[in-house]
């Protein structure tokens, strides 16, 4: 039998508007839809049945489903930034001028190359990739993972950015009610009436569910329950919105459709609702199963709720010539359906022996035949049904007779949405009468209280005829999972299970026999139930199956887990504003325009940007920071320093409490005084660095490093808040209150002193170590001589607001002496040119301060500091640890940082032994010559030495141990 | 083209101290330094000039005009004195927000995990804005936003983006 247009009936379709035509493309071709079609339906309204290929054999397929569930028609929409793989054709509504195109076929949907994996099946059994690729081992990561990786997924991934706008938003209400059918609009009101806010999501942009099509009056029932709820204060309705995942604590993720019909309107395309929910009501329905026959997968064989919604929602005839297949009498109603149409049905195959309903009954008063105790054994055609061939149910598939038609309408009856219910821990039970999973009430989610904060309401519960006076009687669904109840390996090998994935009963079957006896391990050997629809319509049909072969009951075999989100969610929606300039907050010091101004090529440090250097007209990166240095050296520069930690410790037991948080003395350091202090954690480990100030009498400020500033400031008051509890200390983190400038070079006093201001500069007033108060250029300023260029140097703290007008000010002043503006990577060579250590460089986390030759800083009269007795563990003393030195290259080659020194001998893994590795390596413009710090195995004992670091290509760099520091040992520079 | 949610305006010219201490037993002097009463448990207190904001059981966040700070900044230092606190200018360290307007609570429901709407007056809430820190309360039509100034221009960012004309929280 073909399949034969009109399509689109001449009368019906609730939801679309016949007025207006929506042009689209499909595969190219130009097609026209209507208002309000989805895709699916826009294209079955052309008699285009065929929409995709299956992952595994390339065979045909057909929209199986009208909704969510929806297997097969998975397309490709849009173009450039804008193309979107796996979008479901039965839920995507059909917008003006769409691209869409077929996926995972090559060269065309009608004549697949890929589909000669169909042919091959009989060699693809469950678990073949374990089986088959396995050996010989090197195989798989060269030969046969990246072949598999590429025959991979169905749509391609988009290549370029996409151009639309997202976004989130915070709610929150007492009860919130997922599913705007009838159950969930009956929930709300009766939520509605107990008080409190109530927020109903619908996924769809219909409200109703199911009840305007399957009863009559149904959609005035929905009417008047929506007008009800309108009319209320403190319920919200919202459309277009898929309650995608519920976490701990009535965390409720979802996600609402704004401009997918329209990205290019201006207001974001997705919204991603994050609420709080005080309870959830799941009224998220039910979804029609599948049944087993041979070839139940042939374009043409859907839901019998989904031929019935195409008939009754959209005008749509998925065929001319509709038998219906079915274990209950929801099905009958989609023979009527399509009768009242003018669609012939020429039977209805009912499994059950007996079919004596109100409905059946209807269908025989319309004429149509109804066969009980039959099965079809097969259904006929290649890419579109043709017929199918039917036998009795209890037999193994003898045929009986045959019928020409061009689709199966087909229903194994009806399994509750449980996902909401079971994310986090809601339980299921077995219905044998009803044959399906629904919430164990005795069982549910529970909130921060214990108690069940998750109920579920109509058919999601379980109960199927839920629109109260609307609903007829109807007789029990018989459970059907092989047809016919006795088929034999050759039809069982046709019936598949998942369409998406390709899984049939008997690959589910192979399963149990090689000894898979869990559902969750036969759903990875399988893939049952692993594609992008999840499982939706497999899993139950495939749990059924494996509990047969296994011959336990149902219950025993139990579900997989249901995991969020229930729909894919785009990426794009998950990461909602955090795309382009609004990724990541950039944090901007206030001399930052003046740094962008003059050019400089920005380093990331943390979320700052710092300049590394400033490269002028014609120079690279490279050539900027020797001229950096060599002007700071020999004249003077200015440093940004704003980003360094500063924090306030206050109180009278602030000396106490930093002689412990320091490794060193701080509670002795005079008013007006500078000290480098190191930080250690618990374990020992050096974890910051910084000079500490103390401001009077009762009040130090600690500098961090730039990474560290939040993170001390946290470590600080961990252990004022959950330590020492009862010191009276109080910090305060003001790093963003201060610009902070250091001036640096044999000429910063000179410069210094060309600024108006009421501070000491001289050497005497203001030695090496010291700080001041007072003005400078006007601006209420804090110098401090601290140094970490090894030069005469200040740093300059200023409120924030100033730091610029001070920046201008210093160049102003230093113009005719060369005043040059200094980056990251000229200060990091200067310090490892005065064997300073740089917290993340010649630190990782395993170093502590001895290591590093530090011992100078760490108080030995202190009887305690964070991080002491860590130190004395034996293997913190033990004196083979790496310690610090100075490597100098015996070429003049920079040795590449992080290079080992390899030691004689083997280890047991038949590497190279080694006994020390580069931490810091430059070029030294200063002396003309490379530079390296580094950790080396008795380092200091071993003066002269010279040490191998092989290269990656053969070539060995060699380096003799040296002193670390390189430049002005002795201090008088940095003490001028 | 329809009209932003809200208009978001960066508010220069604030003063801001940061106070910690006991407040059980210096609540009465700084009460009548700052001239405002001591808030309540998330509370602010405040006399359309300065606001006295509550941010832990021991810290106390001082709004005022900037002209007032360098007194304010002695006053809060003298009711101190002899008791163990901390008197801090943050003024620099901040940048404030006005976002005025009938959507003002949408673009703050879009940014921080606060219940917007319900938001009290009176109450100032530390939280964040995406990925950045911030404290809000109701200011007279909308909120005002502070943050760290460093983060200003991304700040200034996200609010304008979650603004944007046609974008209100209300179900279509």
């Amino acid at each position: 039998m073909t399949h034969t247009p009109p399509f689109r009936l001449p009368a019906g379709g609730r939801r679309i508007d016949r007025a207006w035509q929506v042009p689209f493309r499909f595969d190219g071709r130009h097609l026209r839809g209507l208002t309000g079609d989805t895709i699916a339906s826009a294209l079955l309204a052309n008699g285009q049945m065929l929409m995709g290929r299956s992952f595994k054999y390339h065979r045909p397929r057909g929209p199986m489903a009208s909704g969510s569930e929806e297997p097969n028609a998975l397309l490709g929409l849009g173009q450039g930034g804008r193309f979107e793989p796996n979008q479901r054709a039965t839920t995507t509504p059909l917008t003006h001028g769409m691209i869409t195109r077929s996926q995972n076929c090559w060269p065309s949907l009608e004549a697949d190359i890929g589909a000669i994996n169909n042919w091959l099946s009989p060699v693809f059994p469950a678990g073949f990739y374990y089986k088959t690729f396995i050996h010989p081992r090197p195989f798989w990561k060269h030969v046969f993972e990246p072949i598999i990786r590429r025959s991979a997924g169905l749509g391609r991934a988009p290549t370029d950015p996409d151009p639309d706008r997202y976004e989130q938003a915070y709610a929150f209400a007492d009860t919130v009610v997922v599913g705007g059918g009838i159950a969930g609009l009956t929930a709300a009101r009766e939520a509605a009436d107990a008080g409190g806010t109530v927020l109903v999501l619908e996924q769809d942009g219909h409200w109703g569910g199911r009840t305007p099509t399957d009863h009559d009056g149904g959609q005035a029932a929905i009417d008047a329950a929506l007008a009800d709820l309108r009319g209320r204060k403190g319920v919200t309705l919202r459309r277009n919105t898929m309650a995608t995942g519920l976490y701990d604590h009535g965390y409720l993720i979802a996600r609402e459709s704004l401009a997918d019909h329209d990205p290019n309107q201006g207001i974001p395309r997705q919204r991603l609702w994050r609420i709080r929910a005080g309870r959830v009501i799941a009224a998220t329905g039910a979804l029609e199963r599948p049944l087993s026959f041979a070839c139940n997968d042939v374009p043409g064989v859907m839901l019998a709720s989904a031929v019935r919604d195409f008939i009754a929602d959209f005008g749509v005839a998925p065929g001319r010539r509709i038998v219906v297949v079915t274990n209950n009498d929801d099905a009958y109603r989609t023979a009527l359906t399509a009768h009242a149409a003018g669609l012939e049905v020429p039977a209805i195959i009912d499994a059950r022996p007996l079919a004596d309903g109100a409905l059946p009954q209807a269908a025989r008063d319309a004429g149509i035949t109804v066969l009980t105790g039959t099965a079809i054994a097969k259904v006929k055609g290649a890419k579109h049904v043709e017929g199918v061939v039917l036998c009795s149910h209890q037999g193994d598939g003898r045929p009986t007779q045959t019928i020409d038609c061009d689709v199966v309408a087909m229903s194994g009856g009806w399994s509750p949405v449980v996902h909401l219910y079971s994310h986090c821990g809601g339980k299921l039970i077995w219905d044998e009468g009803q044959s399906m999973f629904r919430p164990d009430p005795d069982r549910p989610p529970l909130g921060a209280d214990g108690q069940g904060n998750v109920t579920v309401a109509g058919a999601a519960n379980g109960d199927l005829r839920c629109a109260g006076d609307l609903e007829h009687p109807e007789a029990p669904t018989m459970p059907v999972w092989v047809m016919p109840a006795r088929a034999p390996y050759t039809l069982r090998a046709k019936m598949w299970l998942d369409f998406q994935n390709d899984v049939k009963v008997t690959d589910v079957e192979l399963a149990a026999q090689e000894g898979y006896a869990s559902v969750e391990h036969t759903k990875r050997y399988t893939t049952l139930g692993m594609a992008t629809d999840q499982g939706k319509l497999s899993n139950i049909n495939g749990l059924a199956v494996l509990s047969n072969a296994l011959n336990q009951p149902i219950q025993a075999t139990g579900t997989t887990t249901f995991r969020p989100p229930y729909t894919p969610l785009t990426l794009a929606t998950i990461a909602a504003e955090a795309k382009d300039d609004a990724f990541q907050p950039l944090r901007k010091t206030p001399i930052h325009a003046w740094h962008e101004t003059h050019g400089a090529s920005w380093e990331p440090v943390g979320h700052w940007r710092r300049p590394y250097a400033y490269p002028r007209a014609g120079e690279d990166r490279h050539t900027a920071v020797h001229r950096e240095i060599l002007a700071v050296r020999a004249g003077v520069g200015t440093l940004d320093a704003s980003t360094l930690g500063k924090i306030i410790v206050k109180g009278p037991d602030a000396g106490r409490f930093l002689d412990m948080l320091y490794t060193n003395m701080m509670s002795t350091l005079p008013v007006g005084k500078c000290r480098y202090g190191l930080m250690c954690n618990e374990n020992g480990f050096l974890m910051d660095d910084g000079v500490v100030a103390r401001l009077s009498d009762d009040t130090w400020l600690c500098h961090t490093t730039t990474g560290g500033a939040d993170r001390i400031h946290g470590h600080m008051e961990d252990w004022l808040q959950c330590e020492w509890w009862d010191w009276k200390v109080y910090t305060a983190n003001l790093t963003e209150q201060f610009a902070q400038i250091a001036v640096a070079g044999p000429k910063a006093r000179d410069v210094l002193e060309r600024l108006s201001g009421t501070i000491d500069l001289s050497a005497e007033a203001l030695p090496f170590m010291q700080w001041a108060e007072g003005e400078l250029a006007g601006i209420p300023a804090r110098v401090f001589r601290i140094s970490f260029s090894g030069e005469l140097s200040y740093e300059i703290a200023v409120p924030a607001n100033r730091g610029l007008e001070l920046w201008e000010a210093l160049h102003l002043a230093g113009a005719d002496l060369g005043i040059t503006p200094y980056g990251t990577e000229a200060m990091h060579v200067m310090r490892a040119e005065k064997g300073f250590i740089m917290i993340g460089d010649e630190t990782d986390g395993t170093i502590i301060p001895q290591d590093l030759g530090l011992d100078w800083a760490i108080s030995k009269k202190k009887a305690d500091y964070i991080g002491k007795r860590a130190q004395r563990r034996s293997h913190m003393t033990d004196g083979t640890r790496w310690k610090l030195v100075g490597l100098e290259s015996l070429s003049d080659k920079v040795i590449p940082d992080g290079a080992y020194a390899v030691a004689e001998g083997v280890n047991g893994n038949g590497q190279r032994k080694t006994q020390g590795r580069v931490t810091s390596s430059y070029h030294s413009p200063t002396l003309g010559k490379p530079i390296a710090m580094g950790l080396v195995r008795h380092g200091p004992s071993r003066m002269g030495q010279v040490l191998d670091f092989p290269m990656p290509d053969g070539t060995v760099m060699q380096a003799r141990i040296v002193d670390p520091v390189f430049y002005d040992k002795e201090g008088s520079r940095q003490n001028g | 083209m329809a009209e932003a949610l809200a208009t978001i305006t960066r508010v220069a010219g604030l003063g801001m101290i940061t106070l910690r201490a006991d407040l059980d037993r210096a609540g009465d002097a700084l009460a009548e330094a700052a001239g405002l009463a001591i808030p309540d448990t998330t509370g602010a207190t405040t006399d359309g000039s300065r606001t006295l904001a509550w941010m832990s059981p021991d810290e106390l966040l001082l709004i005022l005009p900037q002209a007032e700070l360098a007194q304010a900044l002695d006053d809060l230092t003298q009711a101190l004195m002899g008791e163990h606190g901390l008197v801090a200018d943050v003024s620099d360290a901040r940048a404030v927000f006005d976002v005025i307007g009938a959507g003002a609570a949408d673009v703050v429901a879009k940014l921080a995990p606060v219940d917007a709407a319900a938001m009290p007056q009176g109450h100032l809430r530390r939280t964040r804005m995406a990925q950045t820190a911030a404290a809000i309360w109701r200011v007279d039509g909308g909120f005002r936003v502070i943050g760290f100034r460093s983060t200003a221009d991304y700040l200034a960012l996200i609010l304008t983006n979650a603004a944007i004309p046609g974008s209100g929280l209300a179900p279509r």
